[in-house]
Parts: C-alpha cells; structure tokens; sequence
C-alpha cells in the first residue's frame, strides 16, 4: 500500500507530466477503439447487406425434377431446434411475366408467405401496394415492375416453360435490396406455383435462416447428419460467398494488426516515459532503501505507476473514441440524414481495448521497475 | 558494556574501470550500546564510506561487520532492508527528505516501510519528535516550504521514529549556521540521553565533536586517533 501511495504521489507531484502520458495513451487508445470499430461496424454493414433477407442454409433436390418429397417431415424435424429462428418452403421455378407488349423472364417463388416473410422481409420491402391474400394474387420486384411498367392492381400473364399460362393480379411491389432479387423475383401463392410447375405438392426449396450466421456451416452439416437423406442438397450462404468471407478476413487481420501495433506503441511509449521518471526520482528512490524499503516495493512504485496511468489514460481514450465515432457519424451523413455507415458499438470490444490498454501500461512499468532495482542508494547520498 | 557496532579488519577498495582505489585499511573498531562517537577527519579521509559500511548501504571489501548481534556480510538485500529499517537512522548533509510529501508523511515513511497502518502510538511518537524538534506549527508543511534548518530537524524525526538502537549522522550540521548547528547539536546529545540511542556523527566541525564522548581521526583511511573524553 505504500508503493501505491507513492507511486500516486509520484504522478500528481508531476501533473504536466503526467497529463501528457494520460493524454498519449488515451488518443492511442481512442484511435485503436475507433478503428477496431469503424472496421467492425464496416463489416457487419456489409454482411447484413449481402445476408440481411437471405437465408443462411439453403436445402435443395438433388434429384432430376428438383423437387423435395416429404418436406414437410424435413421442415417438422429441423424447426424443433433451437438454432433455427425461420424455416421456409416455397415451390419456384422460372417463368415469362407478359404485360401488354412486354415480356420478361421471372423467376416464380411460390411461398407460404407468413413463413417467407420472416427470412426476406418481404412485408418491410413492400414500397407500393399490399401483400398479395388470395390465391389468384402475386407481388413484384422493383425493377421487373418497371420494366412492365405496371401499377398496383395490374393483370400479367404467366407463362410456364411447358406453354401452361396463368393470369395472376400484381397487389404490390417490393424492393428486398438486392438488384437481382428486384428485376426476377415474382412471389405467388405456393399452391398456385406448385400447380403451375406440376410439382404436384412437393416444394423446391427450404429456406432456413439461423441465430447464428456465422455458424451456418456448422449448423448445415449437423442438418446433413440429421437429415441422412441423399435426395436433397444442403448448402449455406458461406460456400456461395467465398470472396465476401475473404474479405472479411482481410479486414479482420488487418485490424487486429493496426490495434497491435498501437498497444505495443503504447507500452513503448509509456516504458520510455517511466523509465525517465527512475531517473527522475533516483533521489527519492535511493533515500527509500536507505530507509529500508524493500526492492520488490519499489519494483511496485512503477508497476503501479503504469497501471495508473493505464487506467486514467485507456478512460480518458474510451471517452475520446465515443467523441471520435460521434464527429465521424455528423461527418459522414448524407443530406437525407442516412449515415454512410451504420455504426455498431460492439461493448465487447470496447472493454477488451480498455483491459489490453491497462494490461500494457503496467507490463510497460516493468521496465522502469527493473532499473529501479539496480539504483544503489549509497550512490544517490554520494553525489548529494 | 555491549558493543552494538562491531567493525574487524574492514578494508575498502572502490574499483573505477582497471584503477583500484583503497580508502579504507584494517579499520579495527567497537561502539558501546548508547555511546555518543564523533568521526573527524579532512575531505577524502575515507570517513563517510566508514559510515556508509556501518549503516549497511556499502560493503567492504574485506573484512566483517556486526550490527546489533548480526553479521551484515551474511545477509542478503531484504534483510539488510529490515536491519536498516528497524536498528539504524540516517541523518545526512543534505536533508533527503521526499518533497512529493508533508513533513509529517517524511517522517512517518520508516514506520510505514515496517507497518503500513500507522497506530495511534507511532502517530504519538510523532508528535513528540516535531515537539522536541519544535516544527509542530510546520509538521504539516510540503517540505519545500520549509526552512534548511527545519529540514534538517524534520529529517532527525524521521530518522528516530522506529525507536532506532543507532543514529548515523554524516555531517549533520553541514549546511547550517551556527545557530541551527548548536541547536542540532544540542537535540542530538538530548536523545543519546533520554533514549539511550547511539550516536555516531560524521563531522569535520569540531564544534560537534565537542558535544561527543569519543572522537575517533580519521586520516588517509586509518584511524589516527581514538580518544574518549
């Protein structure tokens, strides 16, 4: 305890000082926070833009009519766990959308849709229009509807690849974000296109999204060993973003480099900075073991002195990091007050800085503690 | 009566890259419990080192030195740390004192390195010594704000609060006037009286060794002279 009380004294007899060592750690630590979450933030925005309605695990027919049999066992079996937070079968096969003179391929999703709607938002989507309630009604993608220019209401024709057609009445129009979904996607009744692919009751799809994204590939081959059915083909959406999951991993390492490479700036830093202040309070240090103070004591005198700092300087850099997040989202806002990114505050980490900022500061005091132990207070009383 | 400094065939030889300097040479000496010695001699003559090696903050080279019933050359640094903390107080030229810290906090640090928690006894014993000292009006003053000669009176209160068997002096009076010097003189011979504390002083004012009952001369690292008044 008098090491502690020391070394505090020690620290405020220097505010100047002291505020300077307490200052470099916290912008230190402030830019390793900010970064560590910028990146972060960055990547979770980029997942939820790719995955945000689309499943994570994708079950299909590996027969030659890509249909499932007995789905309804697989959806019964897979939706009692706990990982599964929606399950969705739905019957699609490709098709021609005709209105007036226009003709443009389409692909059917034939959903139940309350099901549906929990994987691809769908209902949040709709931007004009109402959710399609009977049998005879479908909904459109954006762009397919422009390219139709059609309007809420509207009659289309579907034709079938076999030549069967359908007239089905457009209710809504929904944009799910991704460009390929809005210029093909036409979801139906599952019934309607079940009958207009001559699936009969089978399905061509199941649809599984997760609690836990990046888990998915676990989650698909515990589903393939459950399941144990040679007919279907289990998929996850990390198999069909390999480059996406690269990059990520890009920008993980090169993070986890950045906030390496300040920490130990940091301990450097903060071990130069102590080690002057040996130099500094030799004087007081000497007249201490004259007095019979015990080496490992004064060892703590700057042990604790970092671990101070560290403390003060790594609050201080939390505080600033939130300030630096804050300028960087008021920066970065667009005139429509949508921010260029979504800024996600991941707690975890911010407290994982601040414990590694600490756990630096007062390793870095080593280095001074072993000088200290070399001082000889005879050589201190000597020069006087 | 007992010796409590015990000094046999004790040599020094400080060694500055090959060049090997002797200052100290077959010191042979014994101090009675509660003895009030002065040490004189010219600059140089190798008598603060002699101090130095009986508070335990040098070795000697050769040679045993036996500090209350311990053999200092047999024990190692946290040992010497505790016979420094508990049987031996300094006082230097300079005052030493820490001026991060009060007078009050200079001077309860010995007991604080033995005990952290300082009781209500040591807190007493304090007391008494700025008493004695007379610096209770400034007992709690940052020692920067504090005179020399008041620095120095609050570095012997420091010095005597574990109860210390012997008080090590080097040149106690050194940057005092003559005032403060007979003043610090006067404390010294008044706590070898009433707490039986021995006193060894390191001094070339005669005037201090006046106030001793042994003076021993120092000279090119010998002892010259070893008289009892």
């Amino acid at each position: 305890m008098l090491s502690f009380m020391i070394a505090l004294r020690f620290l405020t007899s220097n505010k100047l000082q002291t505020a300077f060592i307490i200052l470099g750690i916290a912008v230190a630590i402030s830019v390793q926070i900010f970064v560590g979450l910028l990146i972060e933030s960055l990547q979770i925005s980029l997942v939820n833009s790719t995955m945000g309605n689309a499943p994570h695990i994708t079950i299909t027919s590996s027969r030659d009519d890509i249909t499932i049999r007995r789905w309804e066992q697989i959806v019964a079996q897979l939706d009692r766990y706990n990982v599964v937070e929606a399950i969705s079968a739905s019957a699609s096969g490709n098709a021609y959308a005709e209105k007036g003179s226009a003709i443009k391929p389409v692909l059917i999703r034939g959903f139940d849709f309350d099901s549906a709607d929990q994987i691809y938002n769908i209902s949040e989507g709709l931007y004009s229009g109402r959710i399609a309630n009977t049998r005879n009604e479908i909904l459109m993608g954006k762009d397919l509807a422009q390219d139709l220019e059609l309007k809420p209401g509207d009659w289309v024709t579907i034709t079938a690849p076999d030549g069967g057609s359908t007239t089905l009445k457009v209710t809504g129009f929904f944009d799910l974000g991704i460009s390929s979904i809005n210029k093909t996607w036409v979801i139906s009744n599952r019934d309607v296109a079940q009958k207009m692919f001559g699936y009969g009751s089978r399905v061509t799809t199941i649809d599984i999204t997760t609690n836990n994204l990046f888990h998915a590939d676990v989650i698909a081959n515990l589903f393939k060993i459950i399941l144990d059915n040679n007919d279907i083909k289990i998929e996850n959406w990390k198999q069909l973003n390999q480059s996406l999951l690269r990059g990520l991993e890009g920008q993980r390492i090169s993070s986890a480099m950045i906030q390496i490479v300040i920490i130990v700036s940091v301990a450097i830093a903060i071990a130069s900075i102590l080690a002057i202040t040996v130099l500094q309070k030799s004087r007081q240090i000497g007249i201490l073991k004259a007095m019979g103070i015990k080496n490992r004591d004064v060892a703590l005198i700057f042990l604790y002195q970092g671990f101070l700092v560290g403390i003060a300087g790594a609050l201080v850099g939390v505080g600033l990091a939130f300030g630096l997040l804050q300028s960087f989202i008021s920066f970065t806002t667009s005139d429509s007050g949508v921010p260029v990114v979504d800024v996600y505050i991941d707690y975890f980490l911010v407290v994982r800085s601040w414990v590694i900022a600490v756990l630096a500061a007062t390793i870095a005091g080593l280095v001074p503690a072993r000088n200290s132990l070399k001082l000889n207070p005879v050589d201190v009383i000597r020069e006087g | 009566m007992d010796s409590i400094i015990e000094l046999t065939g004790v040599d020094k030889i400080y060694t500055v890259g090959s060049v090997d300097t002797q200052v100290l040479f077959d010191i042979n000496l014994s101090f009675e419990k509660g003895s009030c010695t002065s040490i004189i001699g010219t600059s140089g003559s190798g008598k603060s080192t002699l101090m130095h090696i009986m508070g335990t903050l040098d070795m000697p080279t050769a040679g045993s030195v036996v500090i209350a019933g311990q053999k200092v050359n047999d024990l190692d640094a946290n040992a010497l740390a505790v016979l420094r903390n508990q049987t031996i107080g300094f006082v230097f030229q300079f005052h030493y004192l820490l001026p991060e810290f009060s007078a009050m906090e200079n001077v309860l640090i010995p007991s604080m390195i033995k005990n952290w928690k300082v009781d209500r006894q040591t807190l007493d014993k304090a007391e008494k010594l700025f008493d004695i000292m007379g610096l209770s009006p400034v007992k709690n003053y940052l020692i920067t704000k504090m005179s020399g000669g008041q620095q120095q009176r609050t570095a012997i209160a420091r010095a005597l609060i574990n109860n210390p068997k012997i008080l090590l002096a080097d040149e106690p009076t050194g940057n005092l006037d003559s005032d403060n010097s007979d003043r610090i003189c006067n404390i010294f011979r008044n706590i070898n009286q009433e707490f039986g504390t021995t006193f060894i002083v390191v001094t070339h004012d005669t005037r201090v060794a006046e106030h001793t009952d042994r003076v021993i001369n120092i000279k090119d690292g010998r002892i010259e002279s070893d008289i009892r008044t």
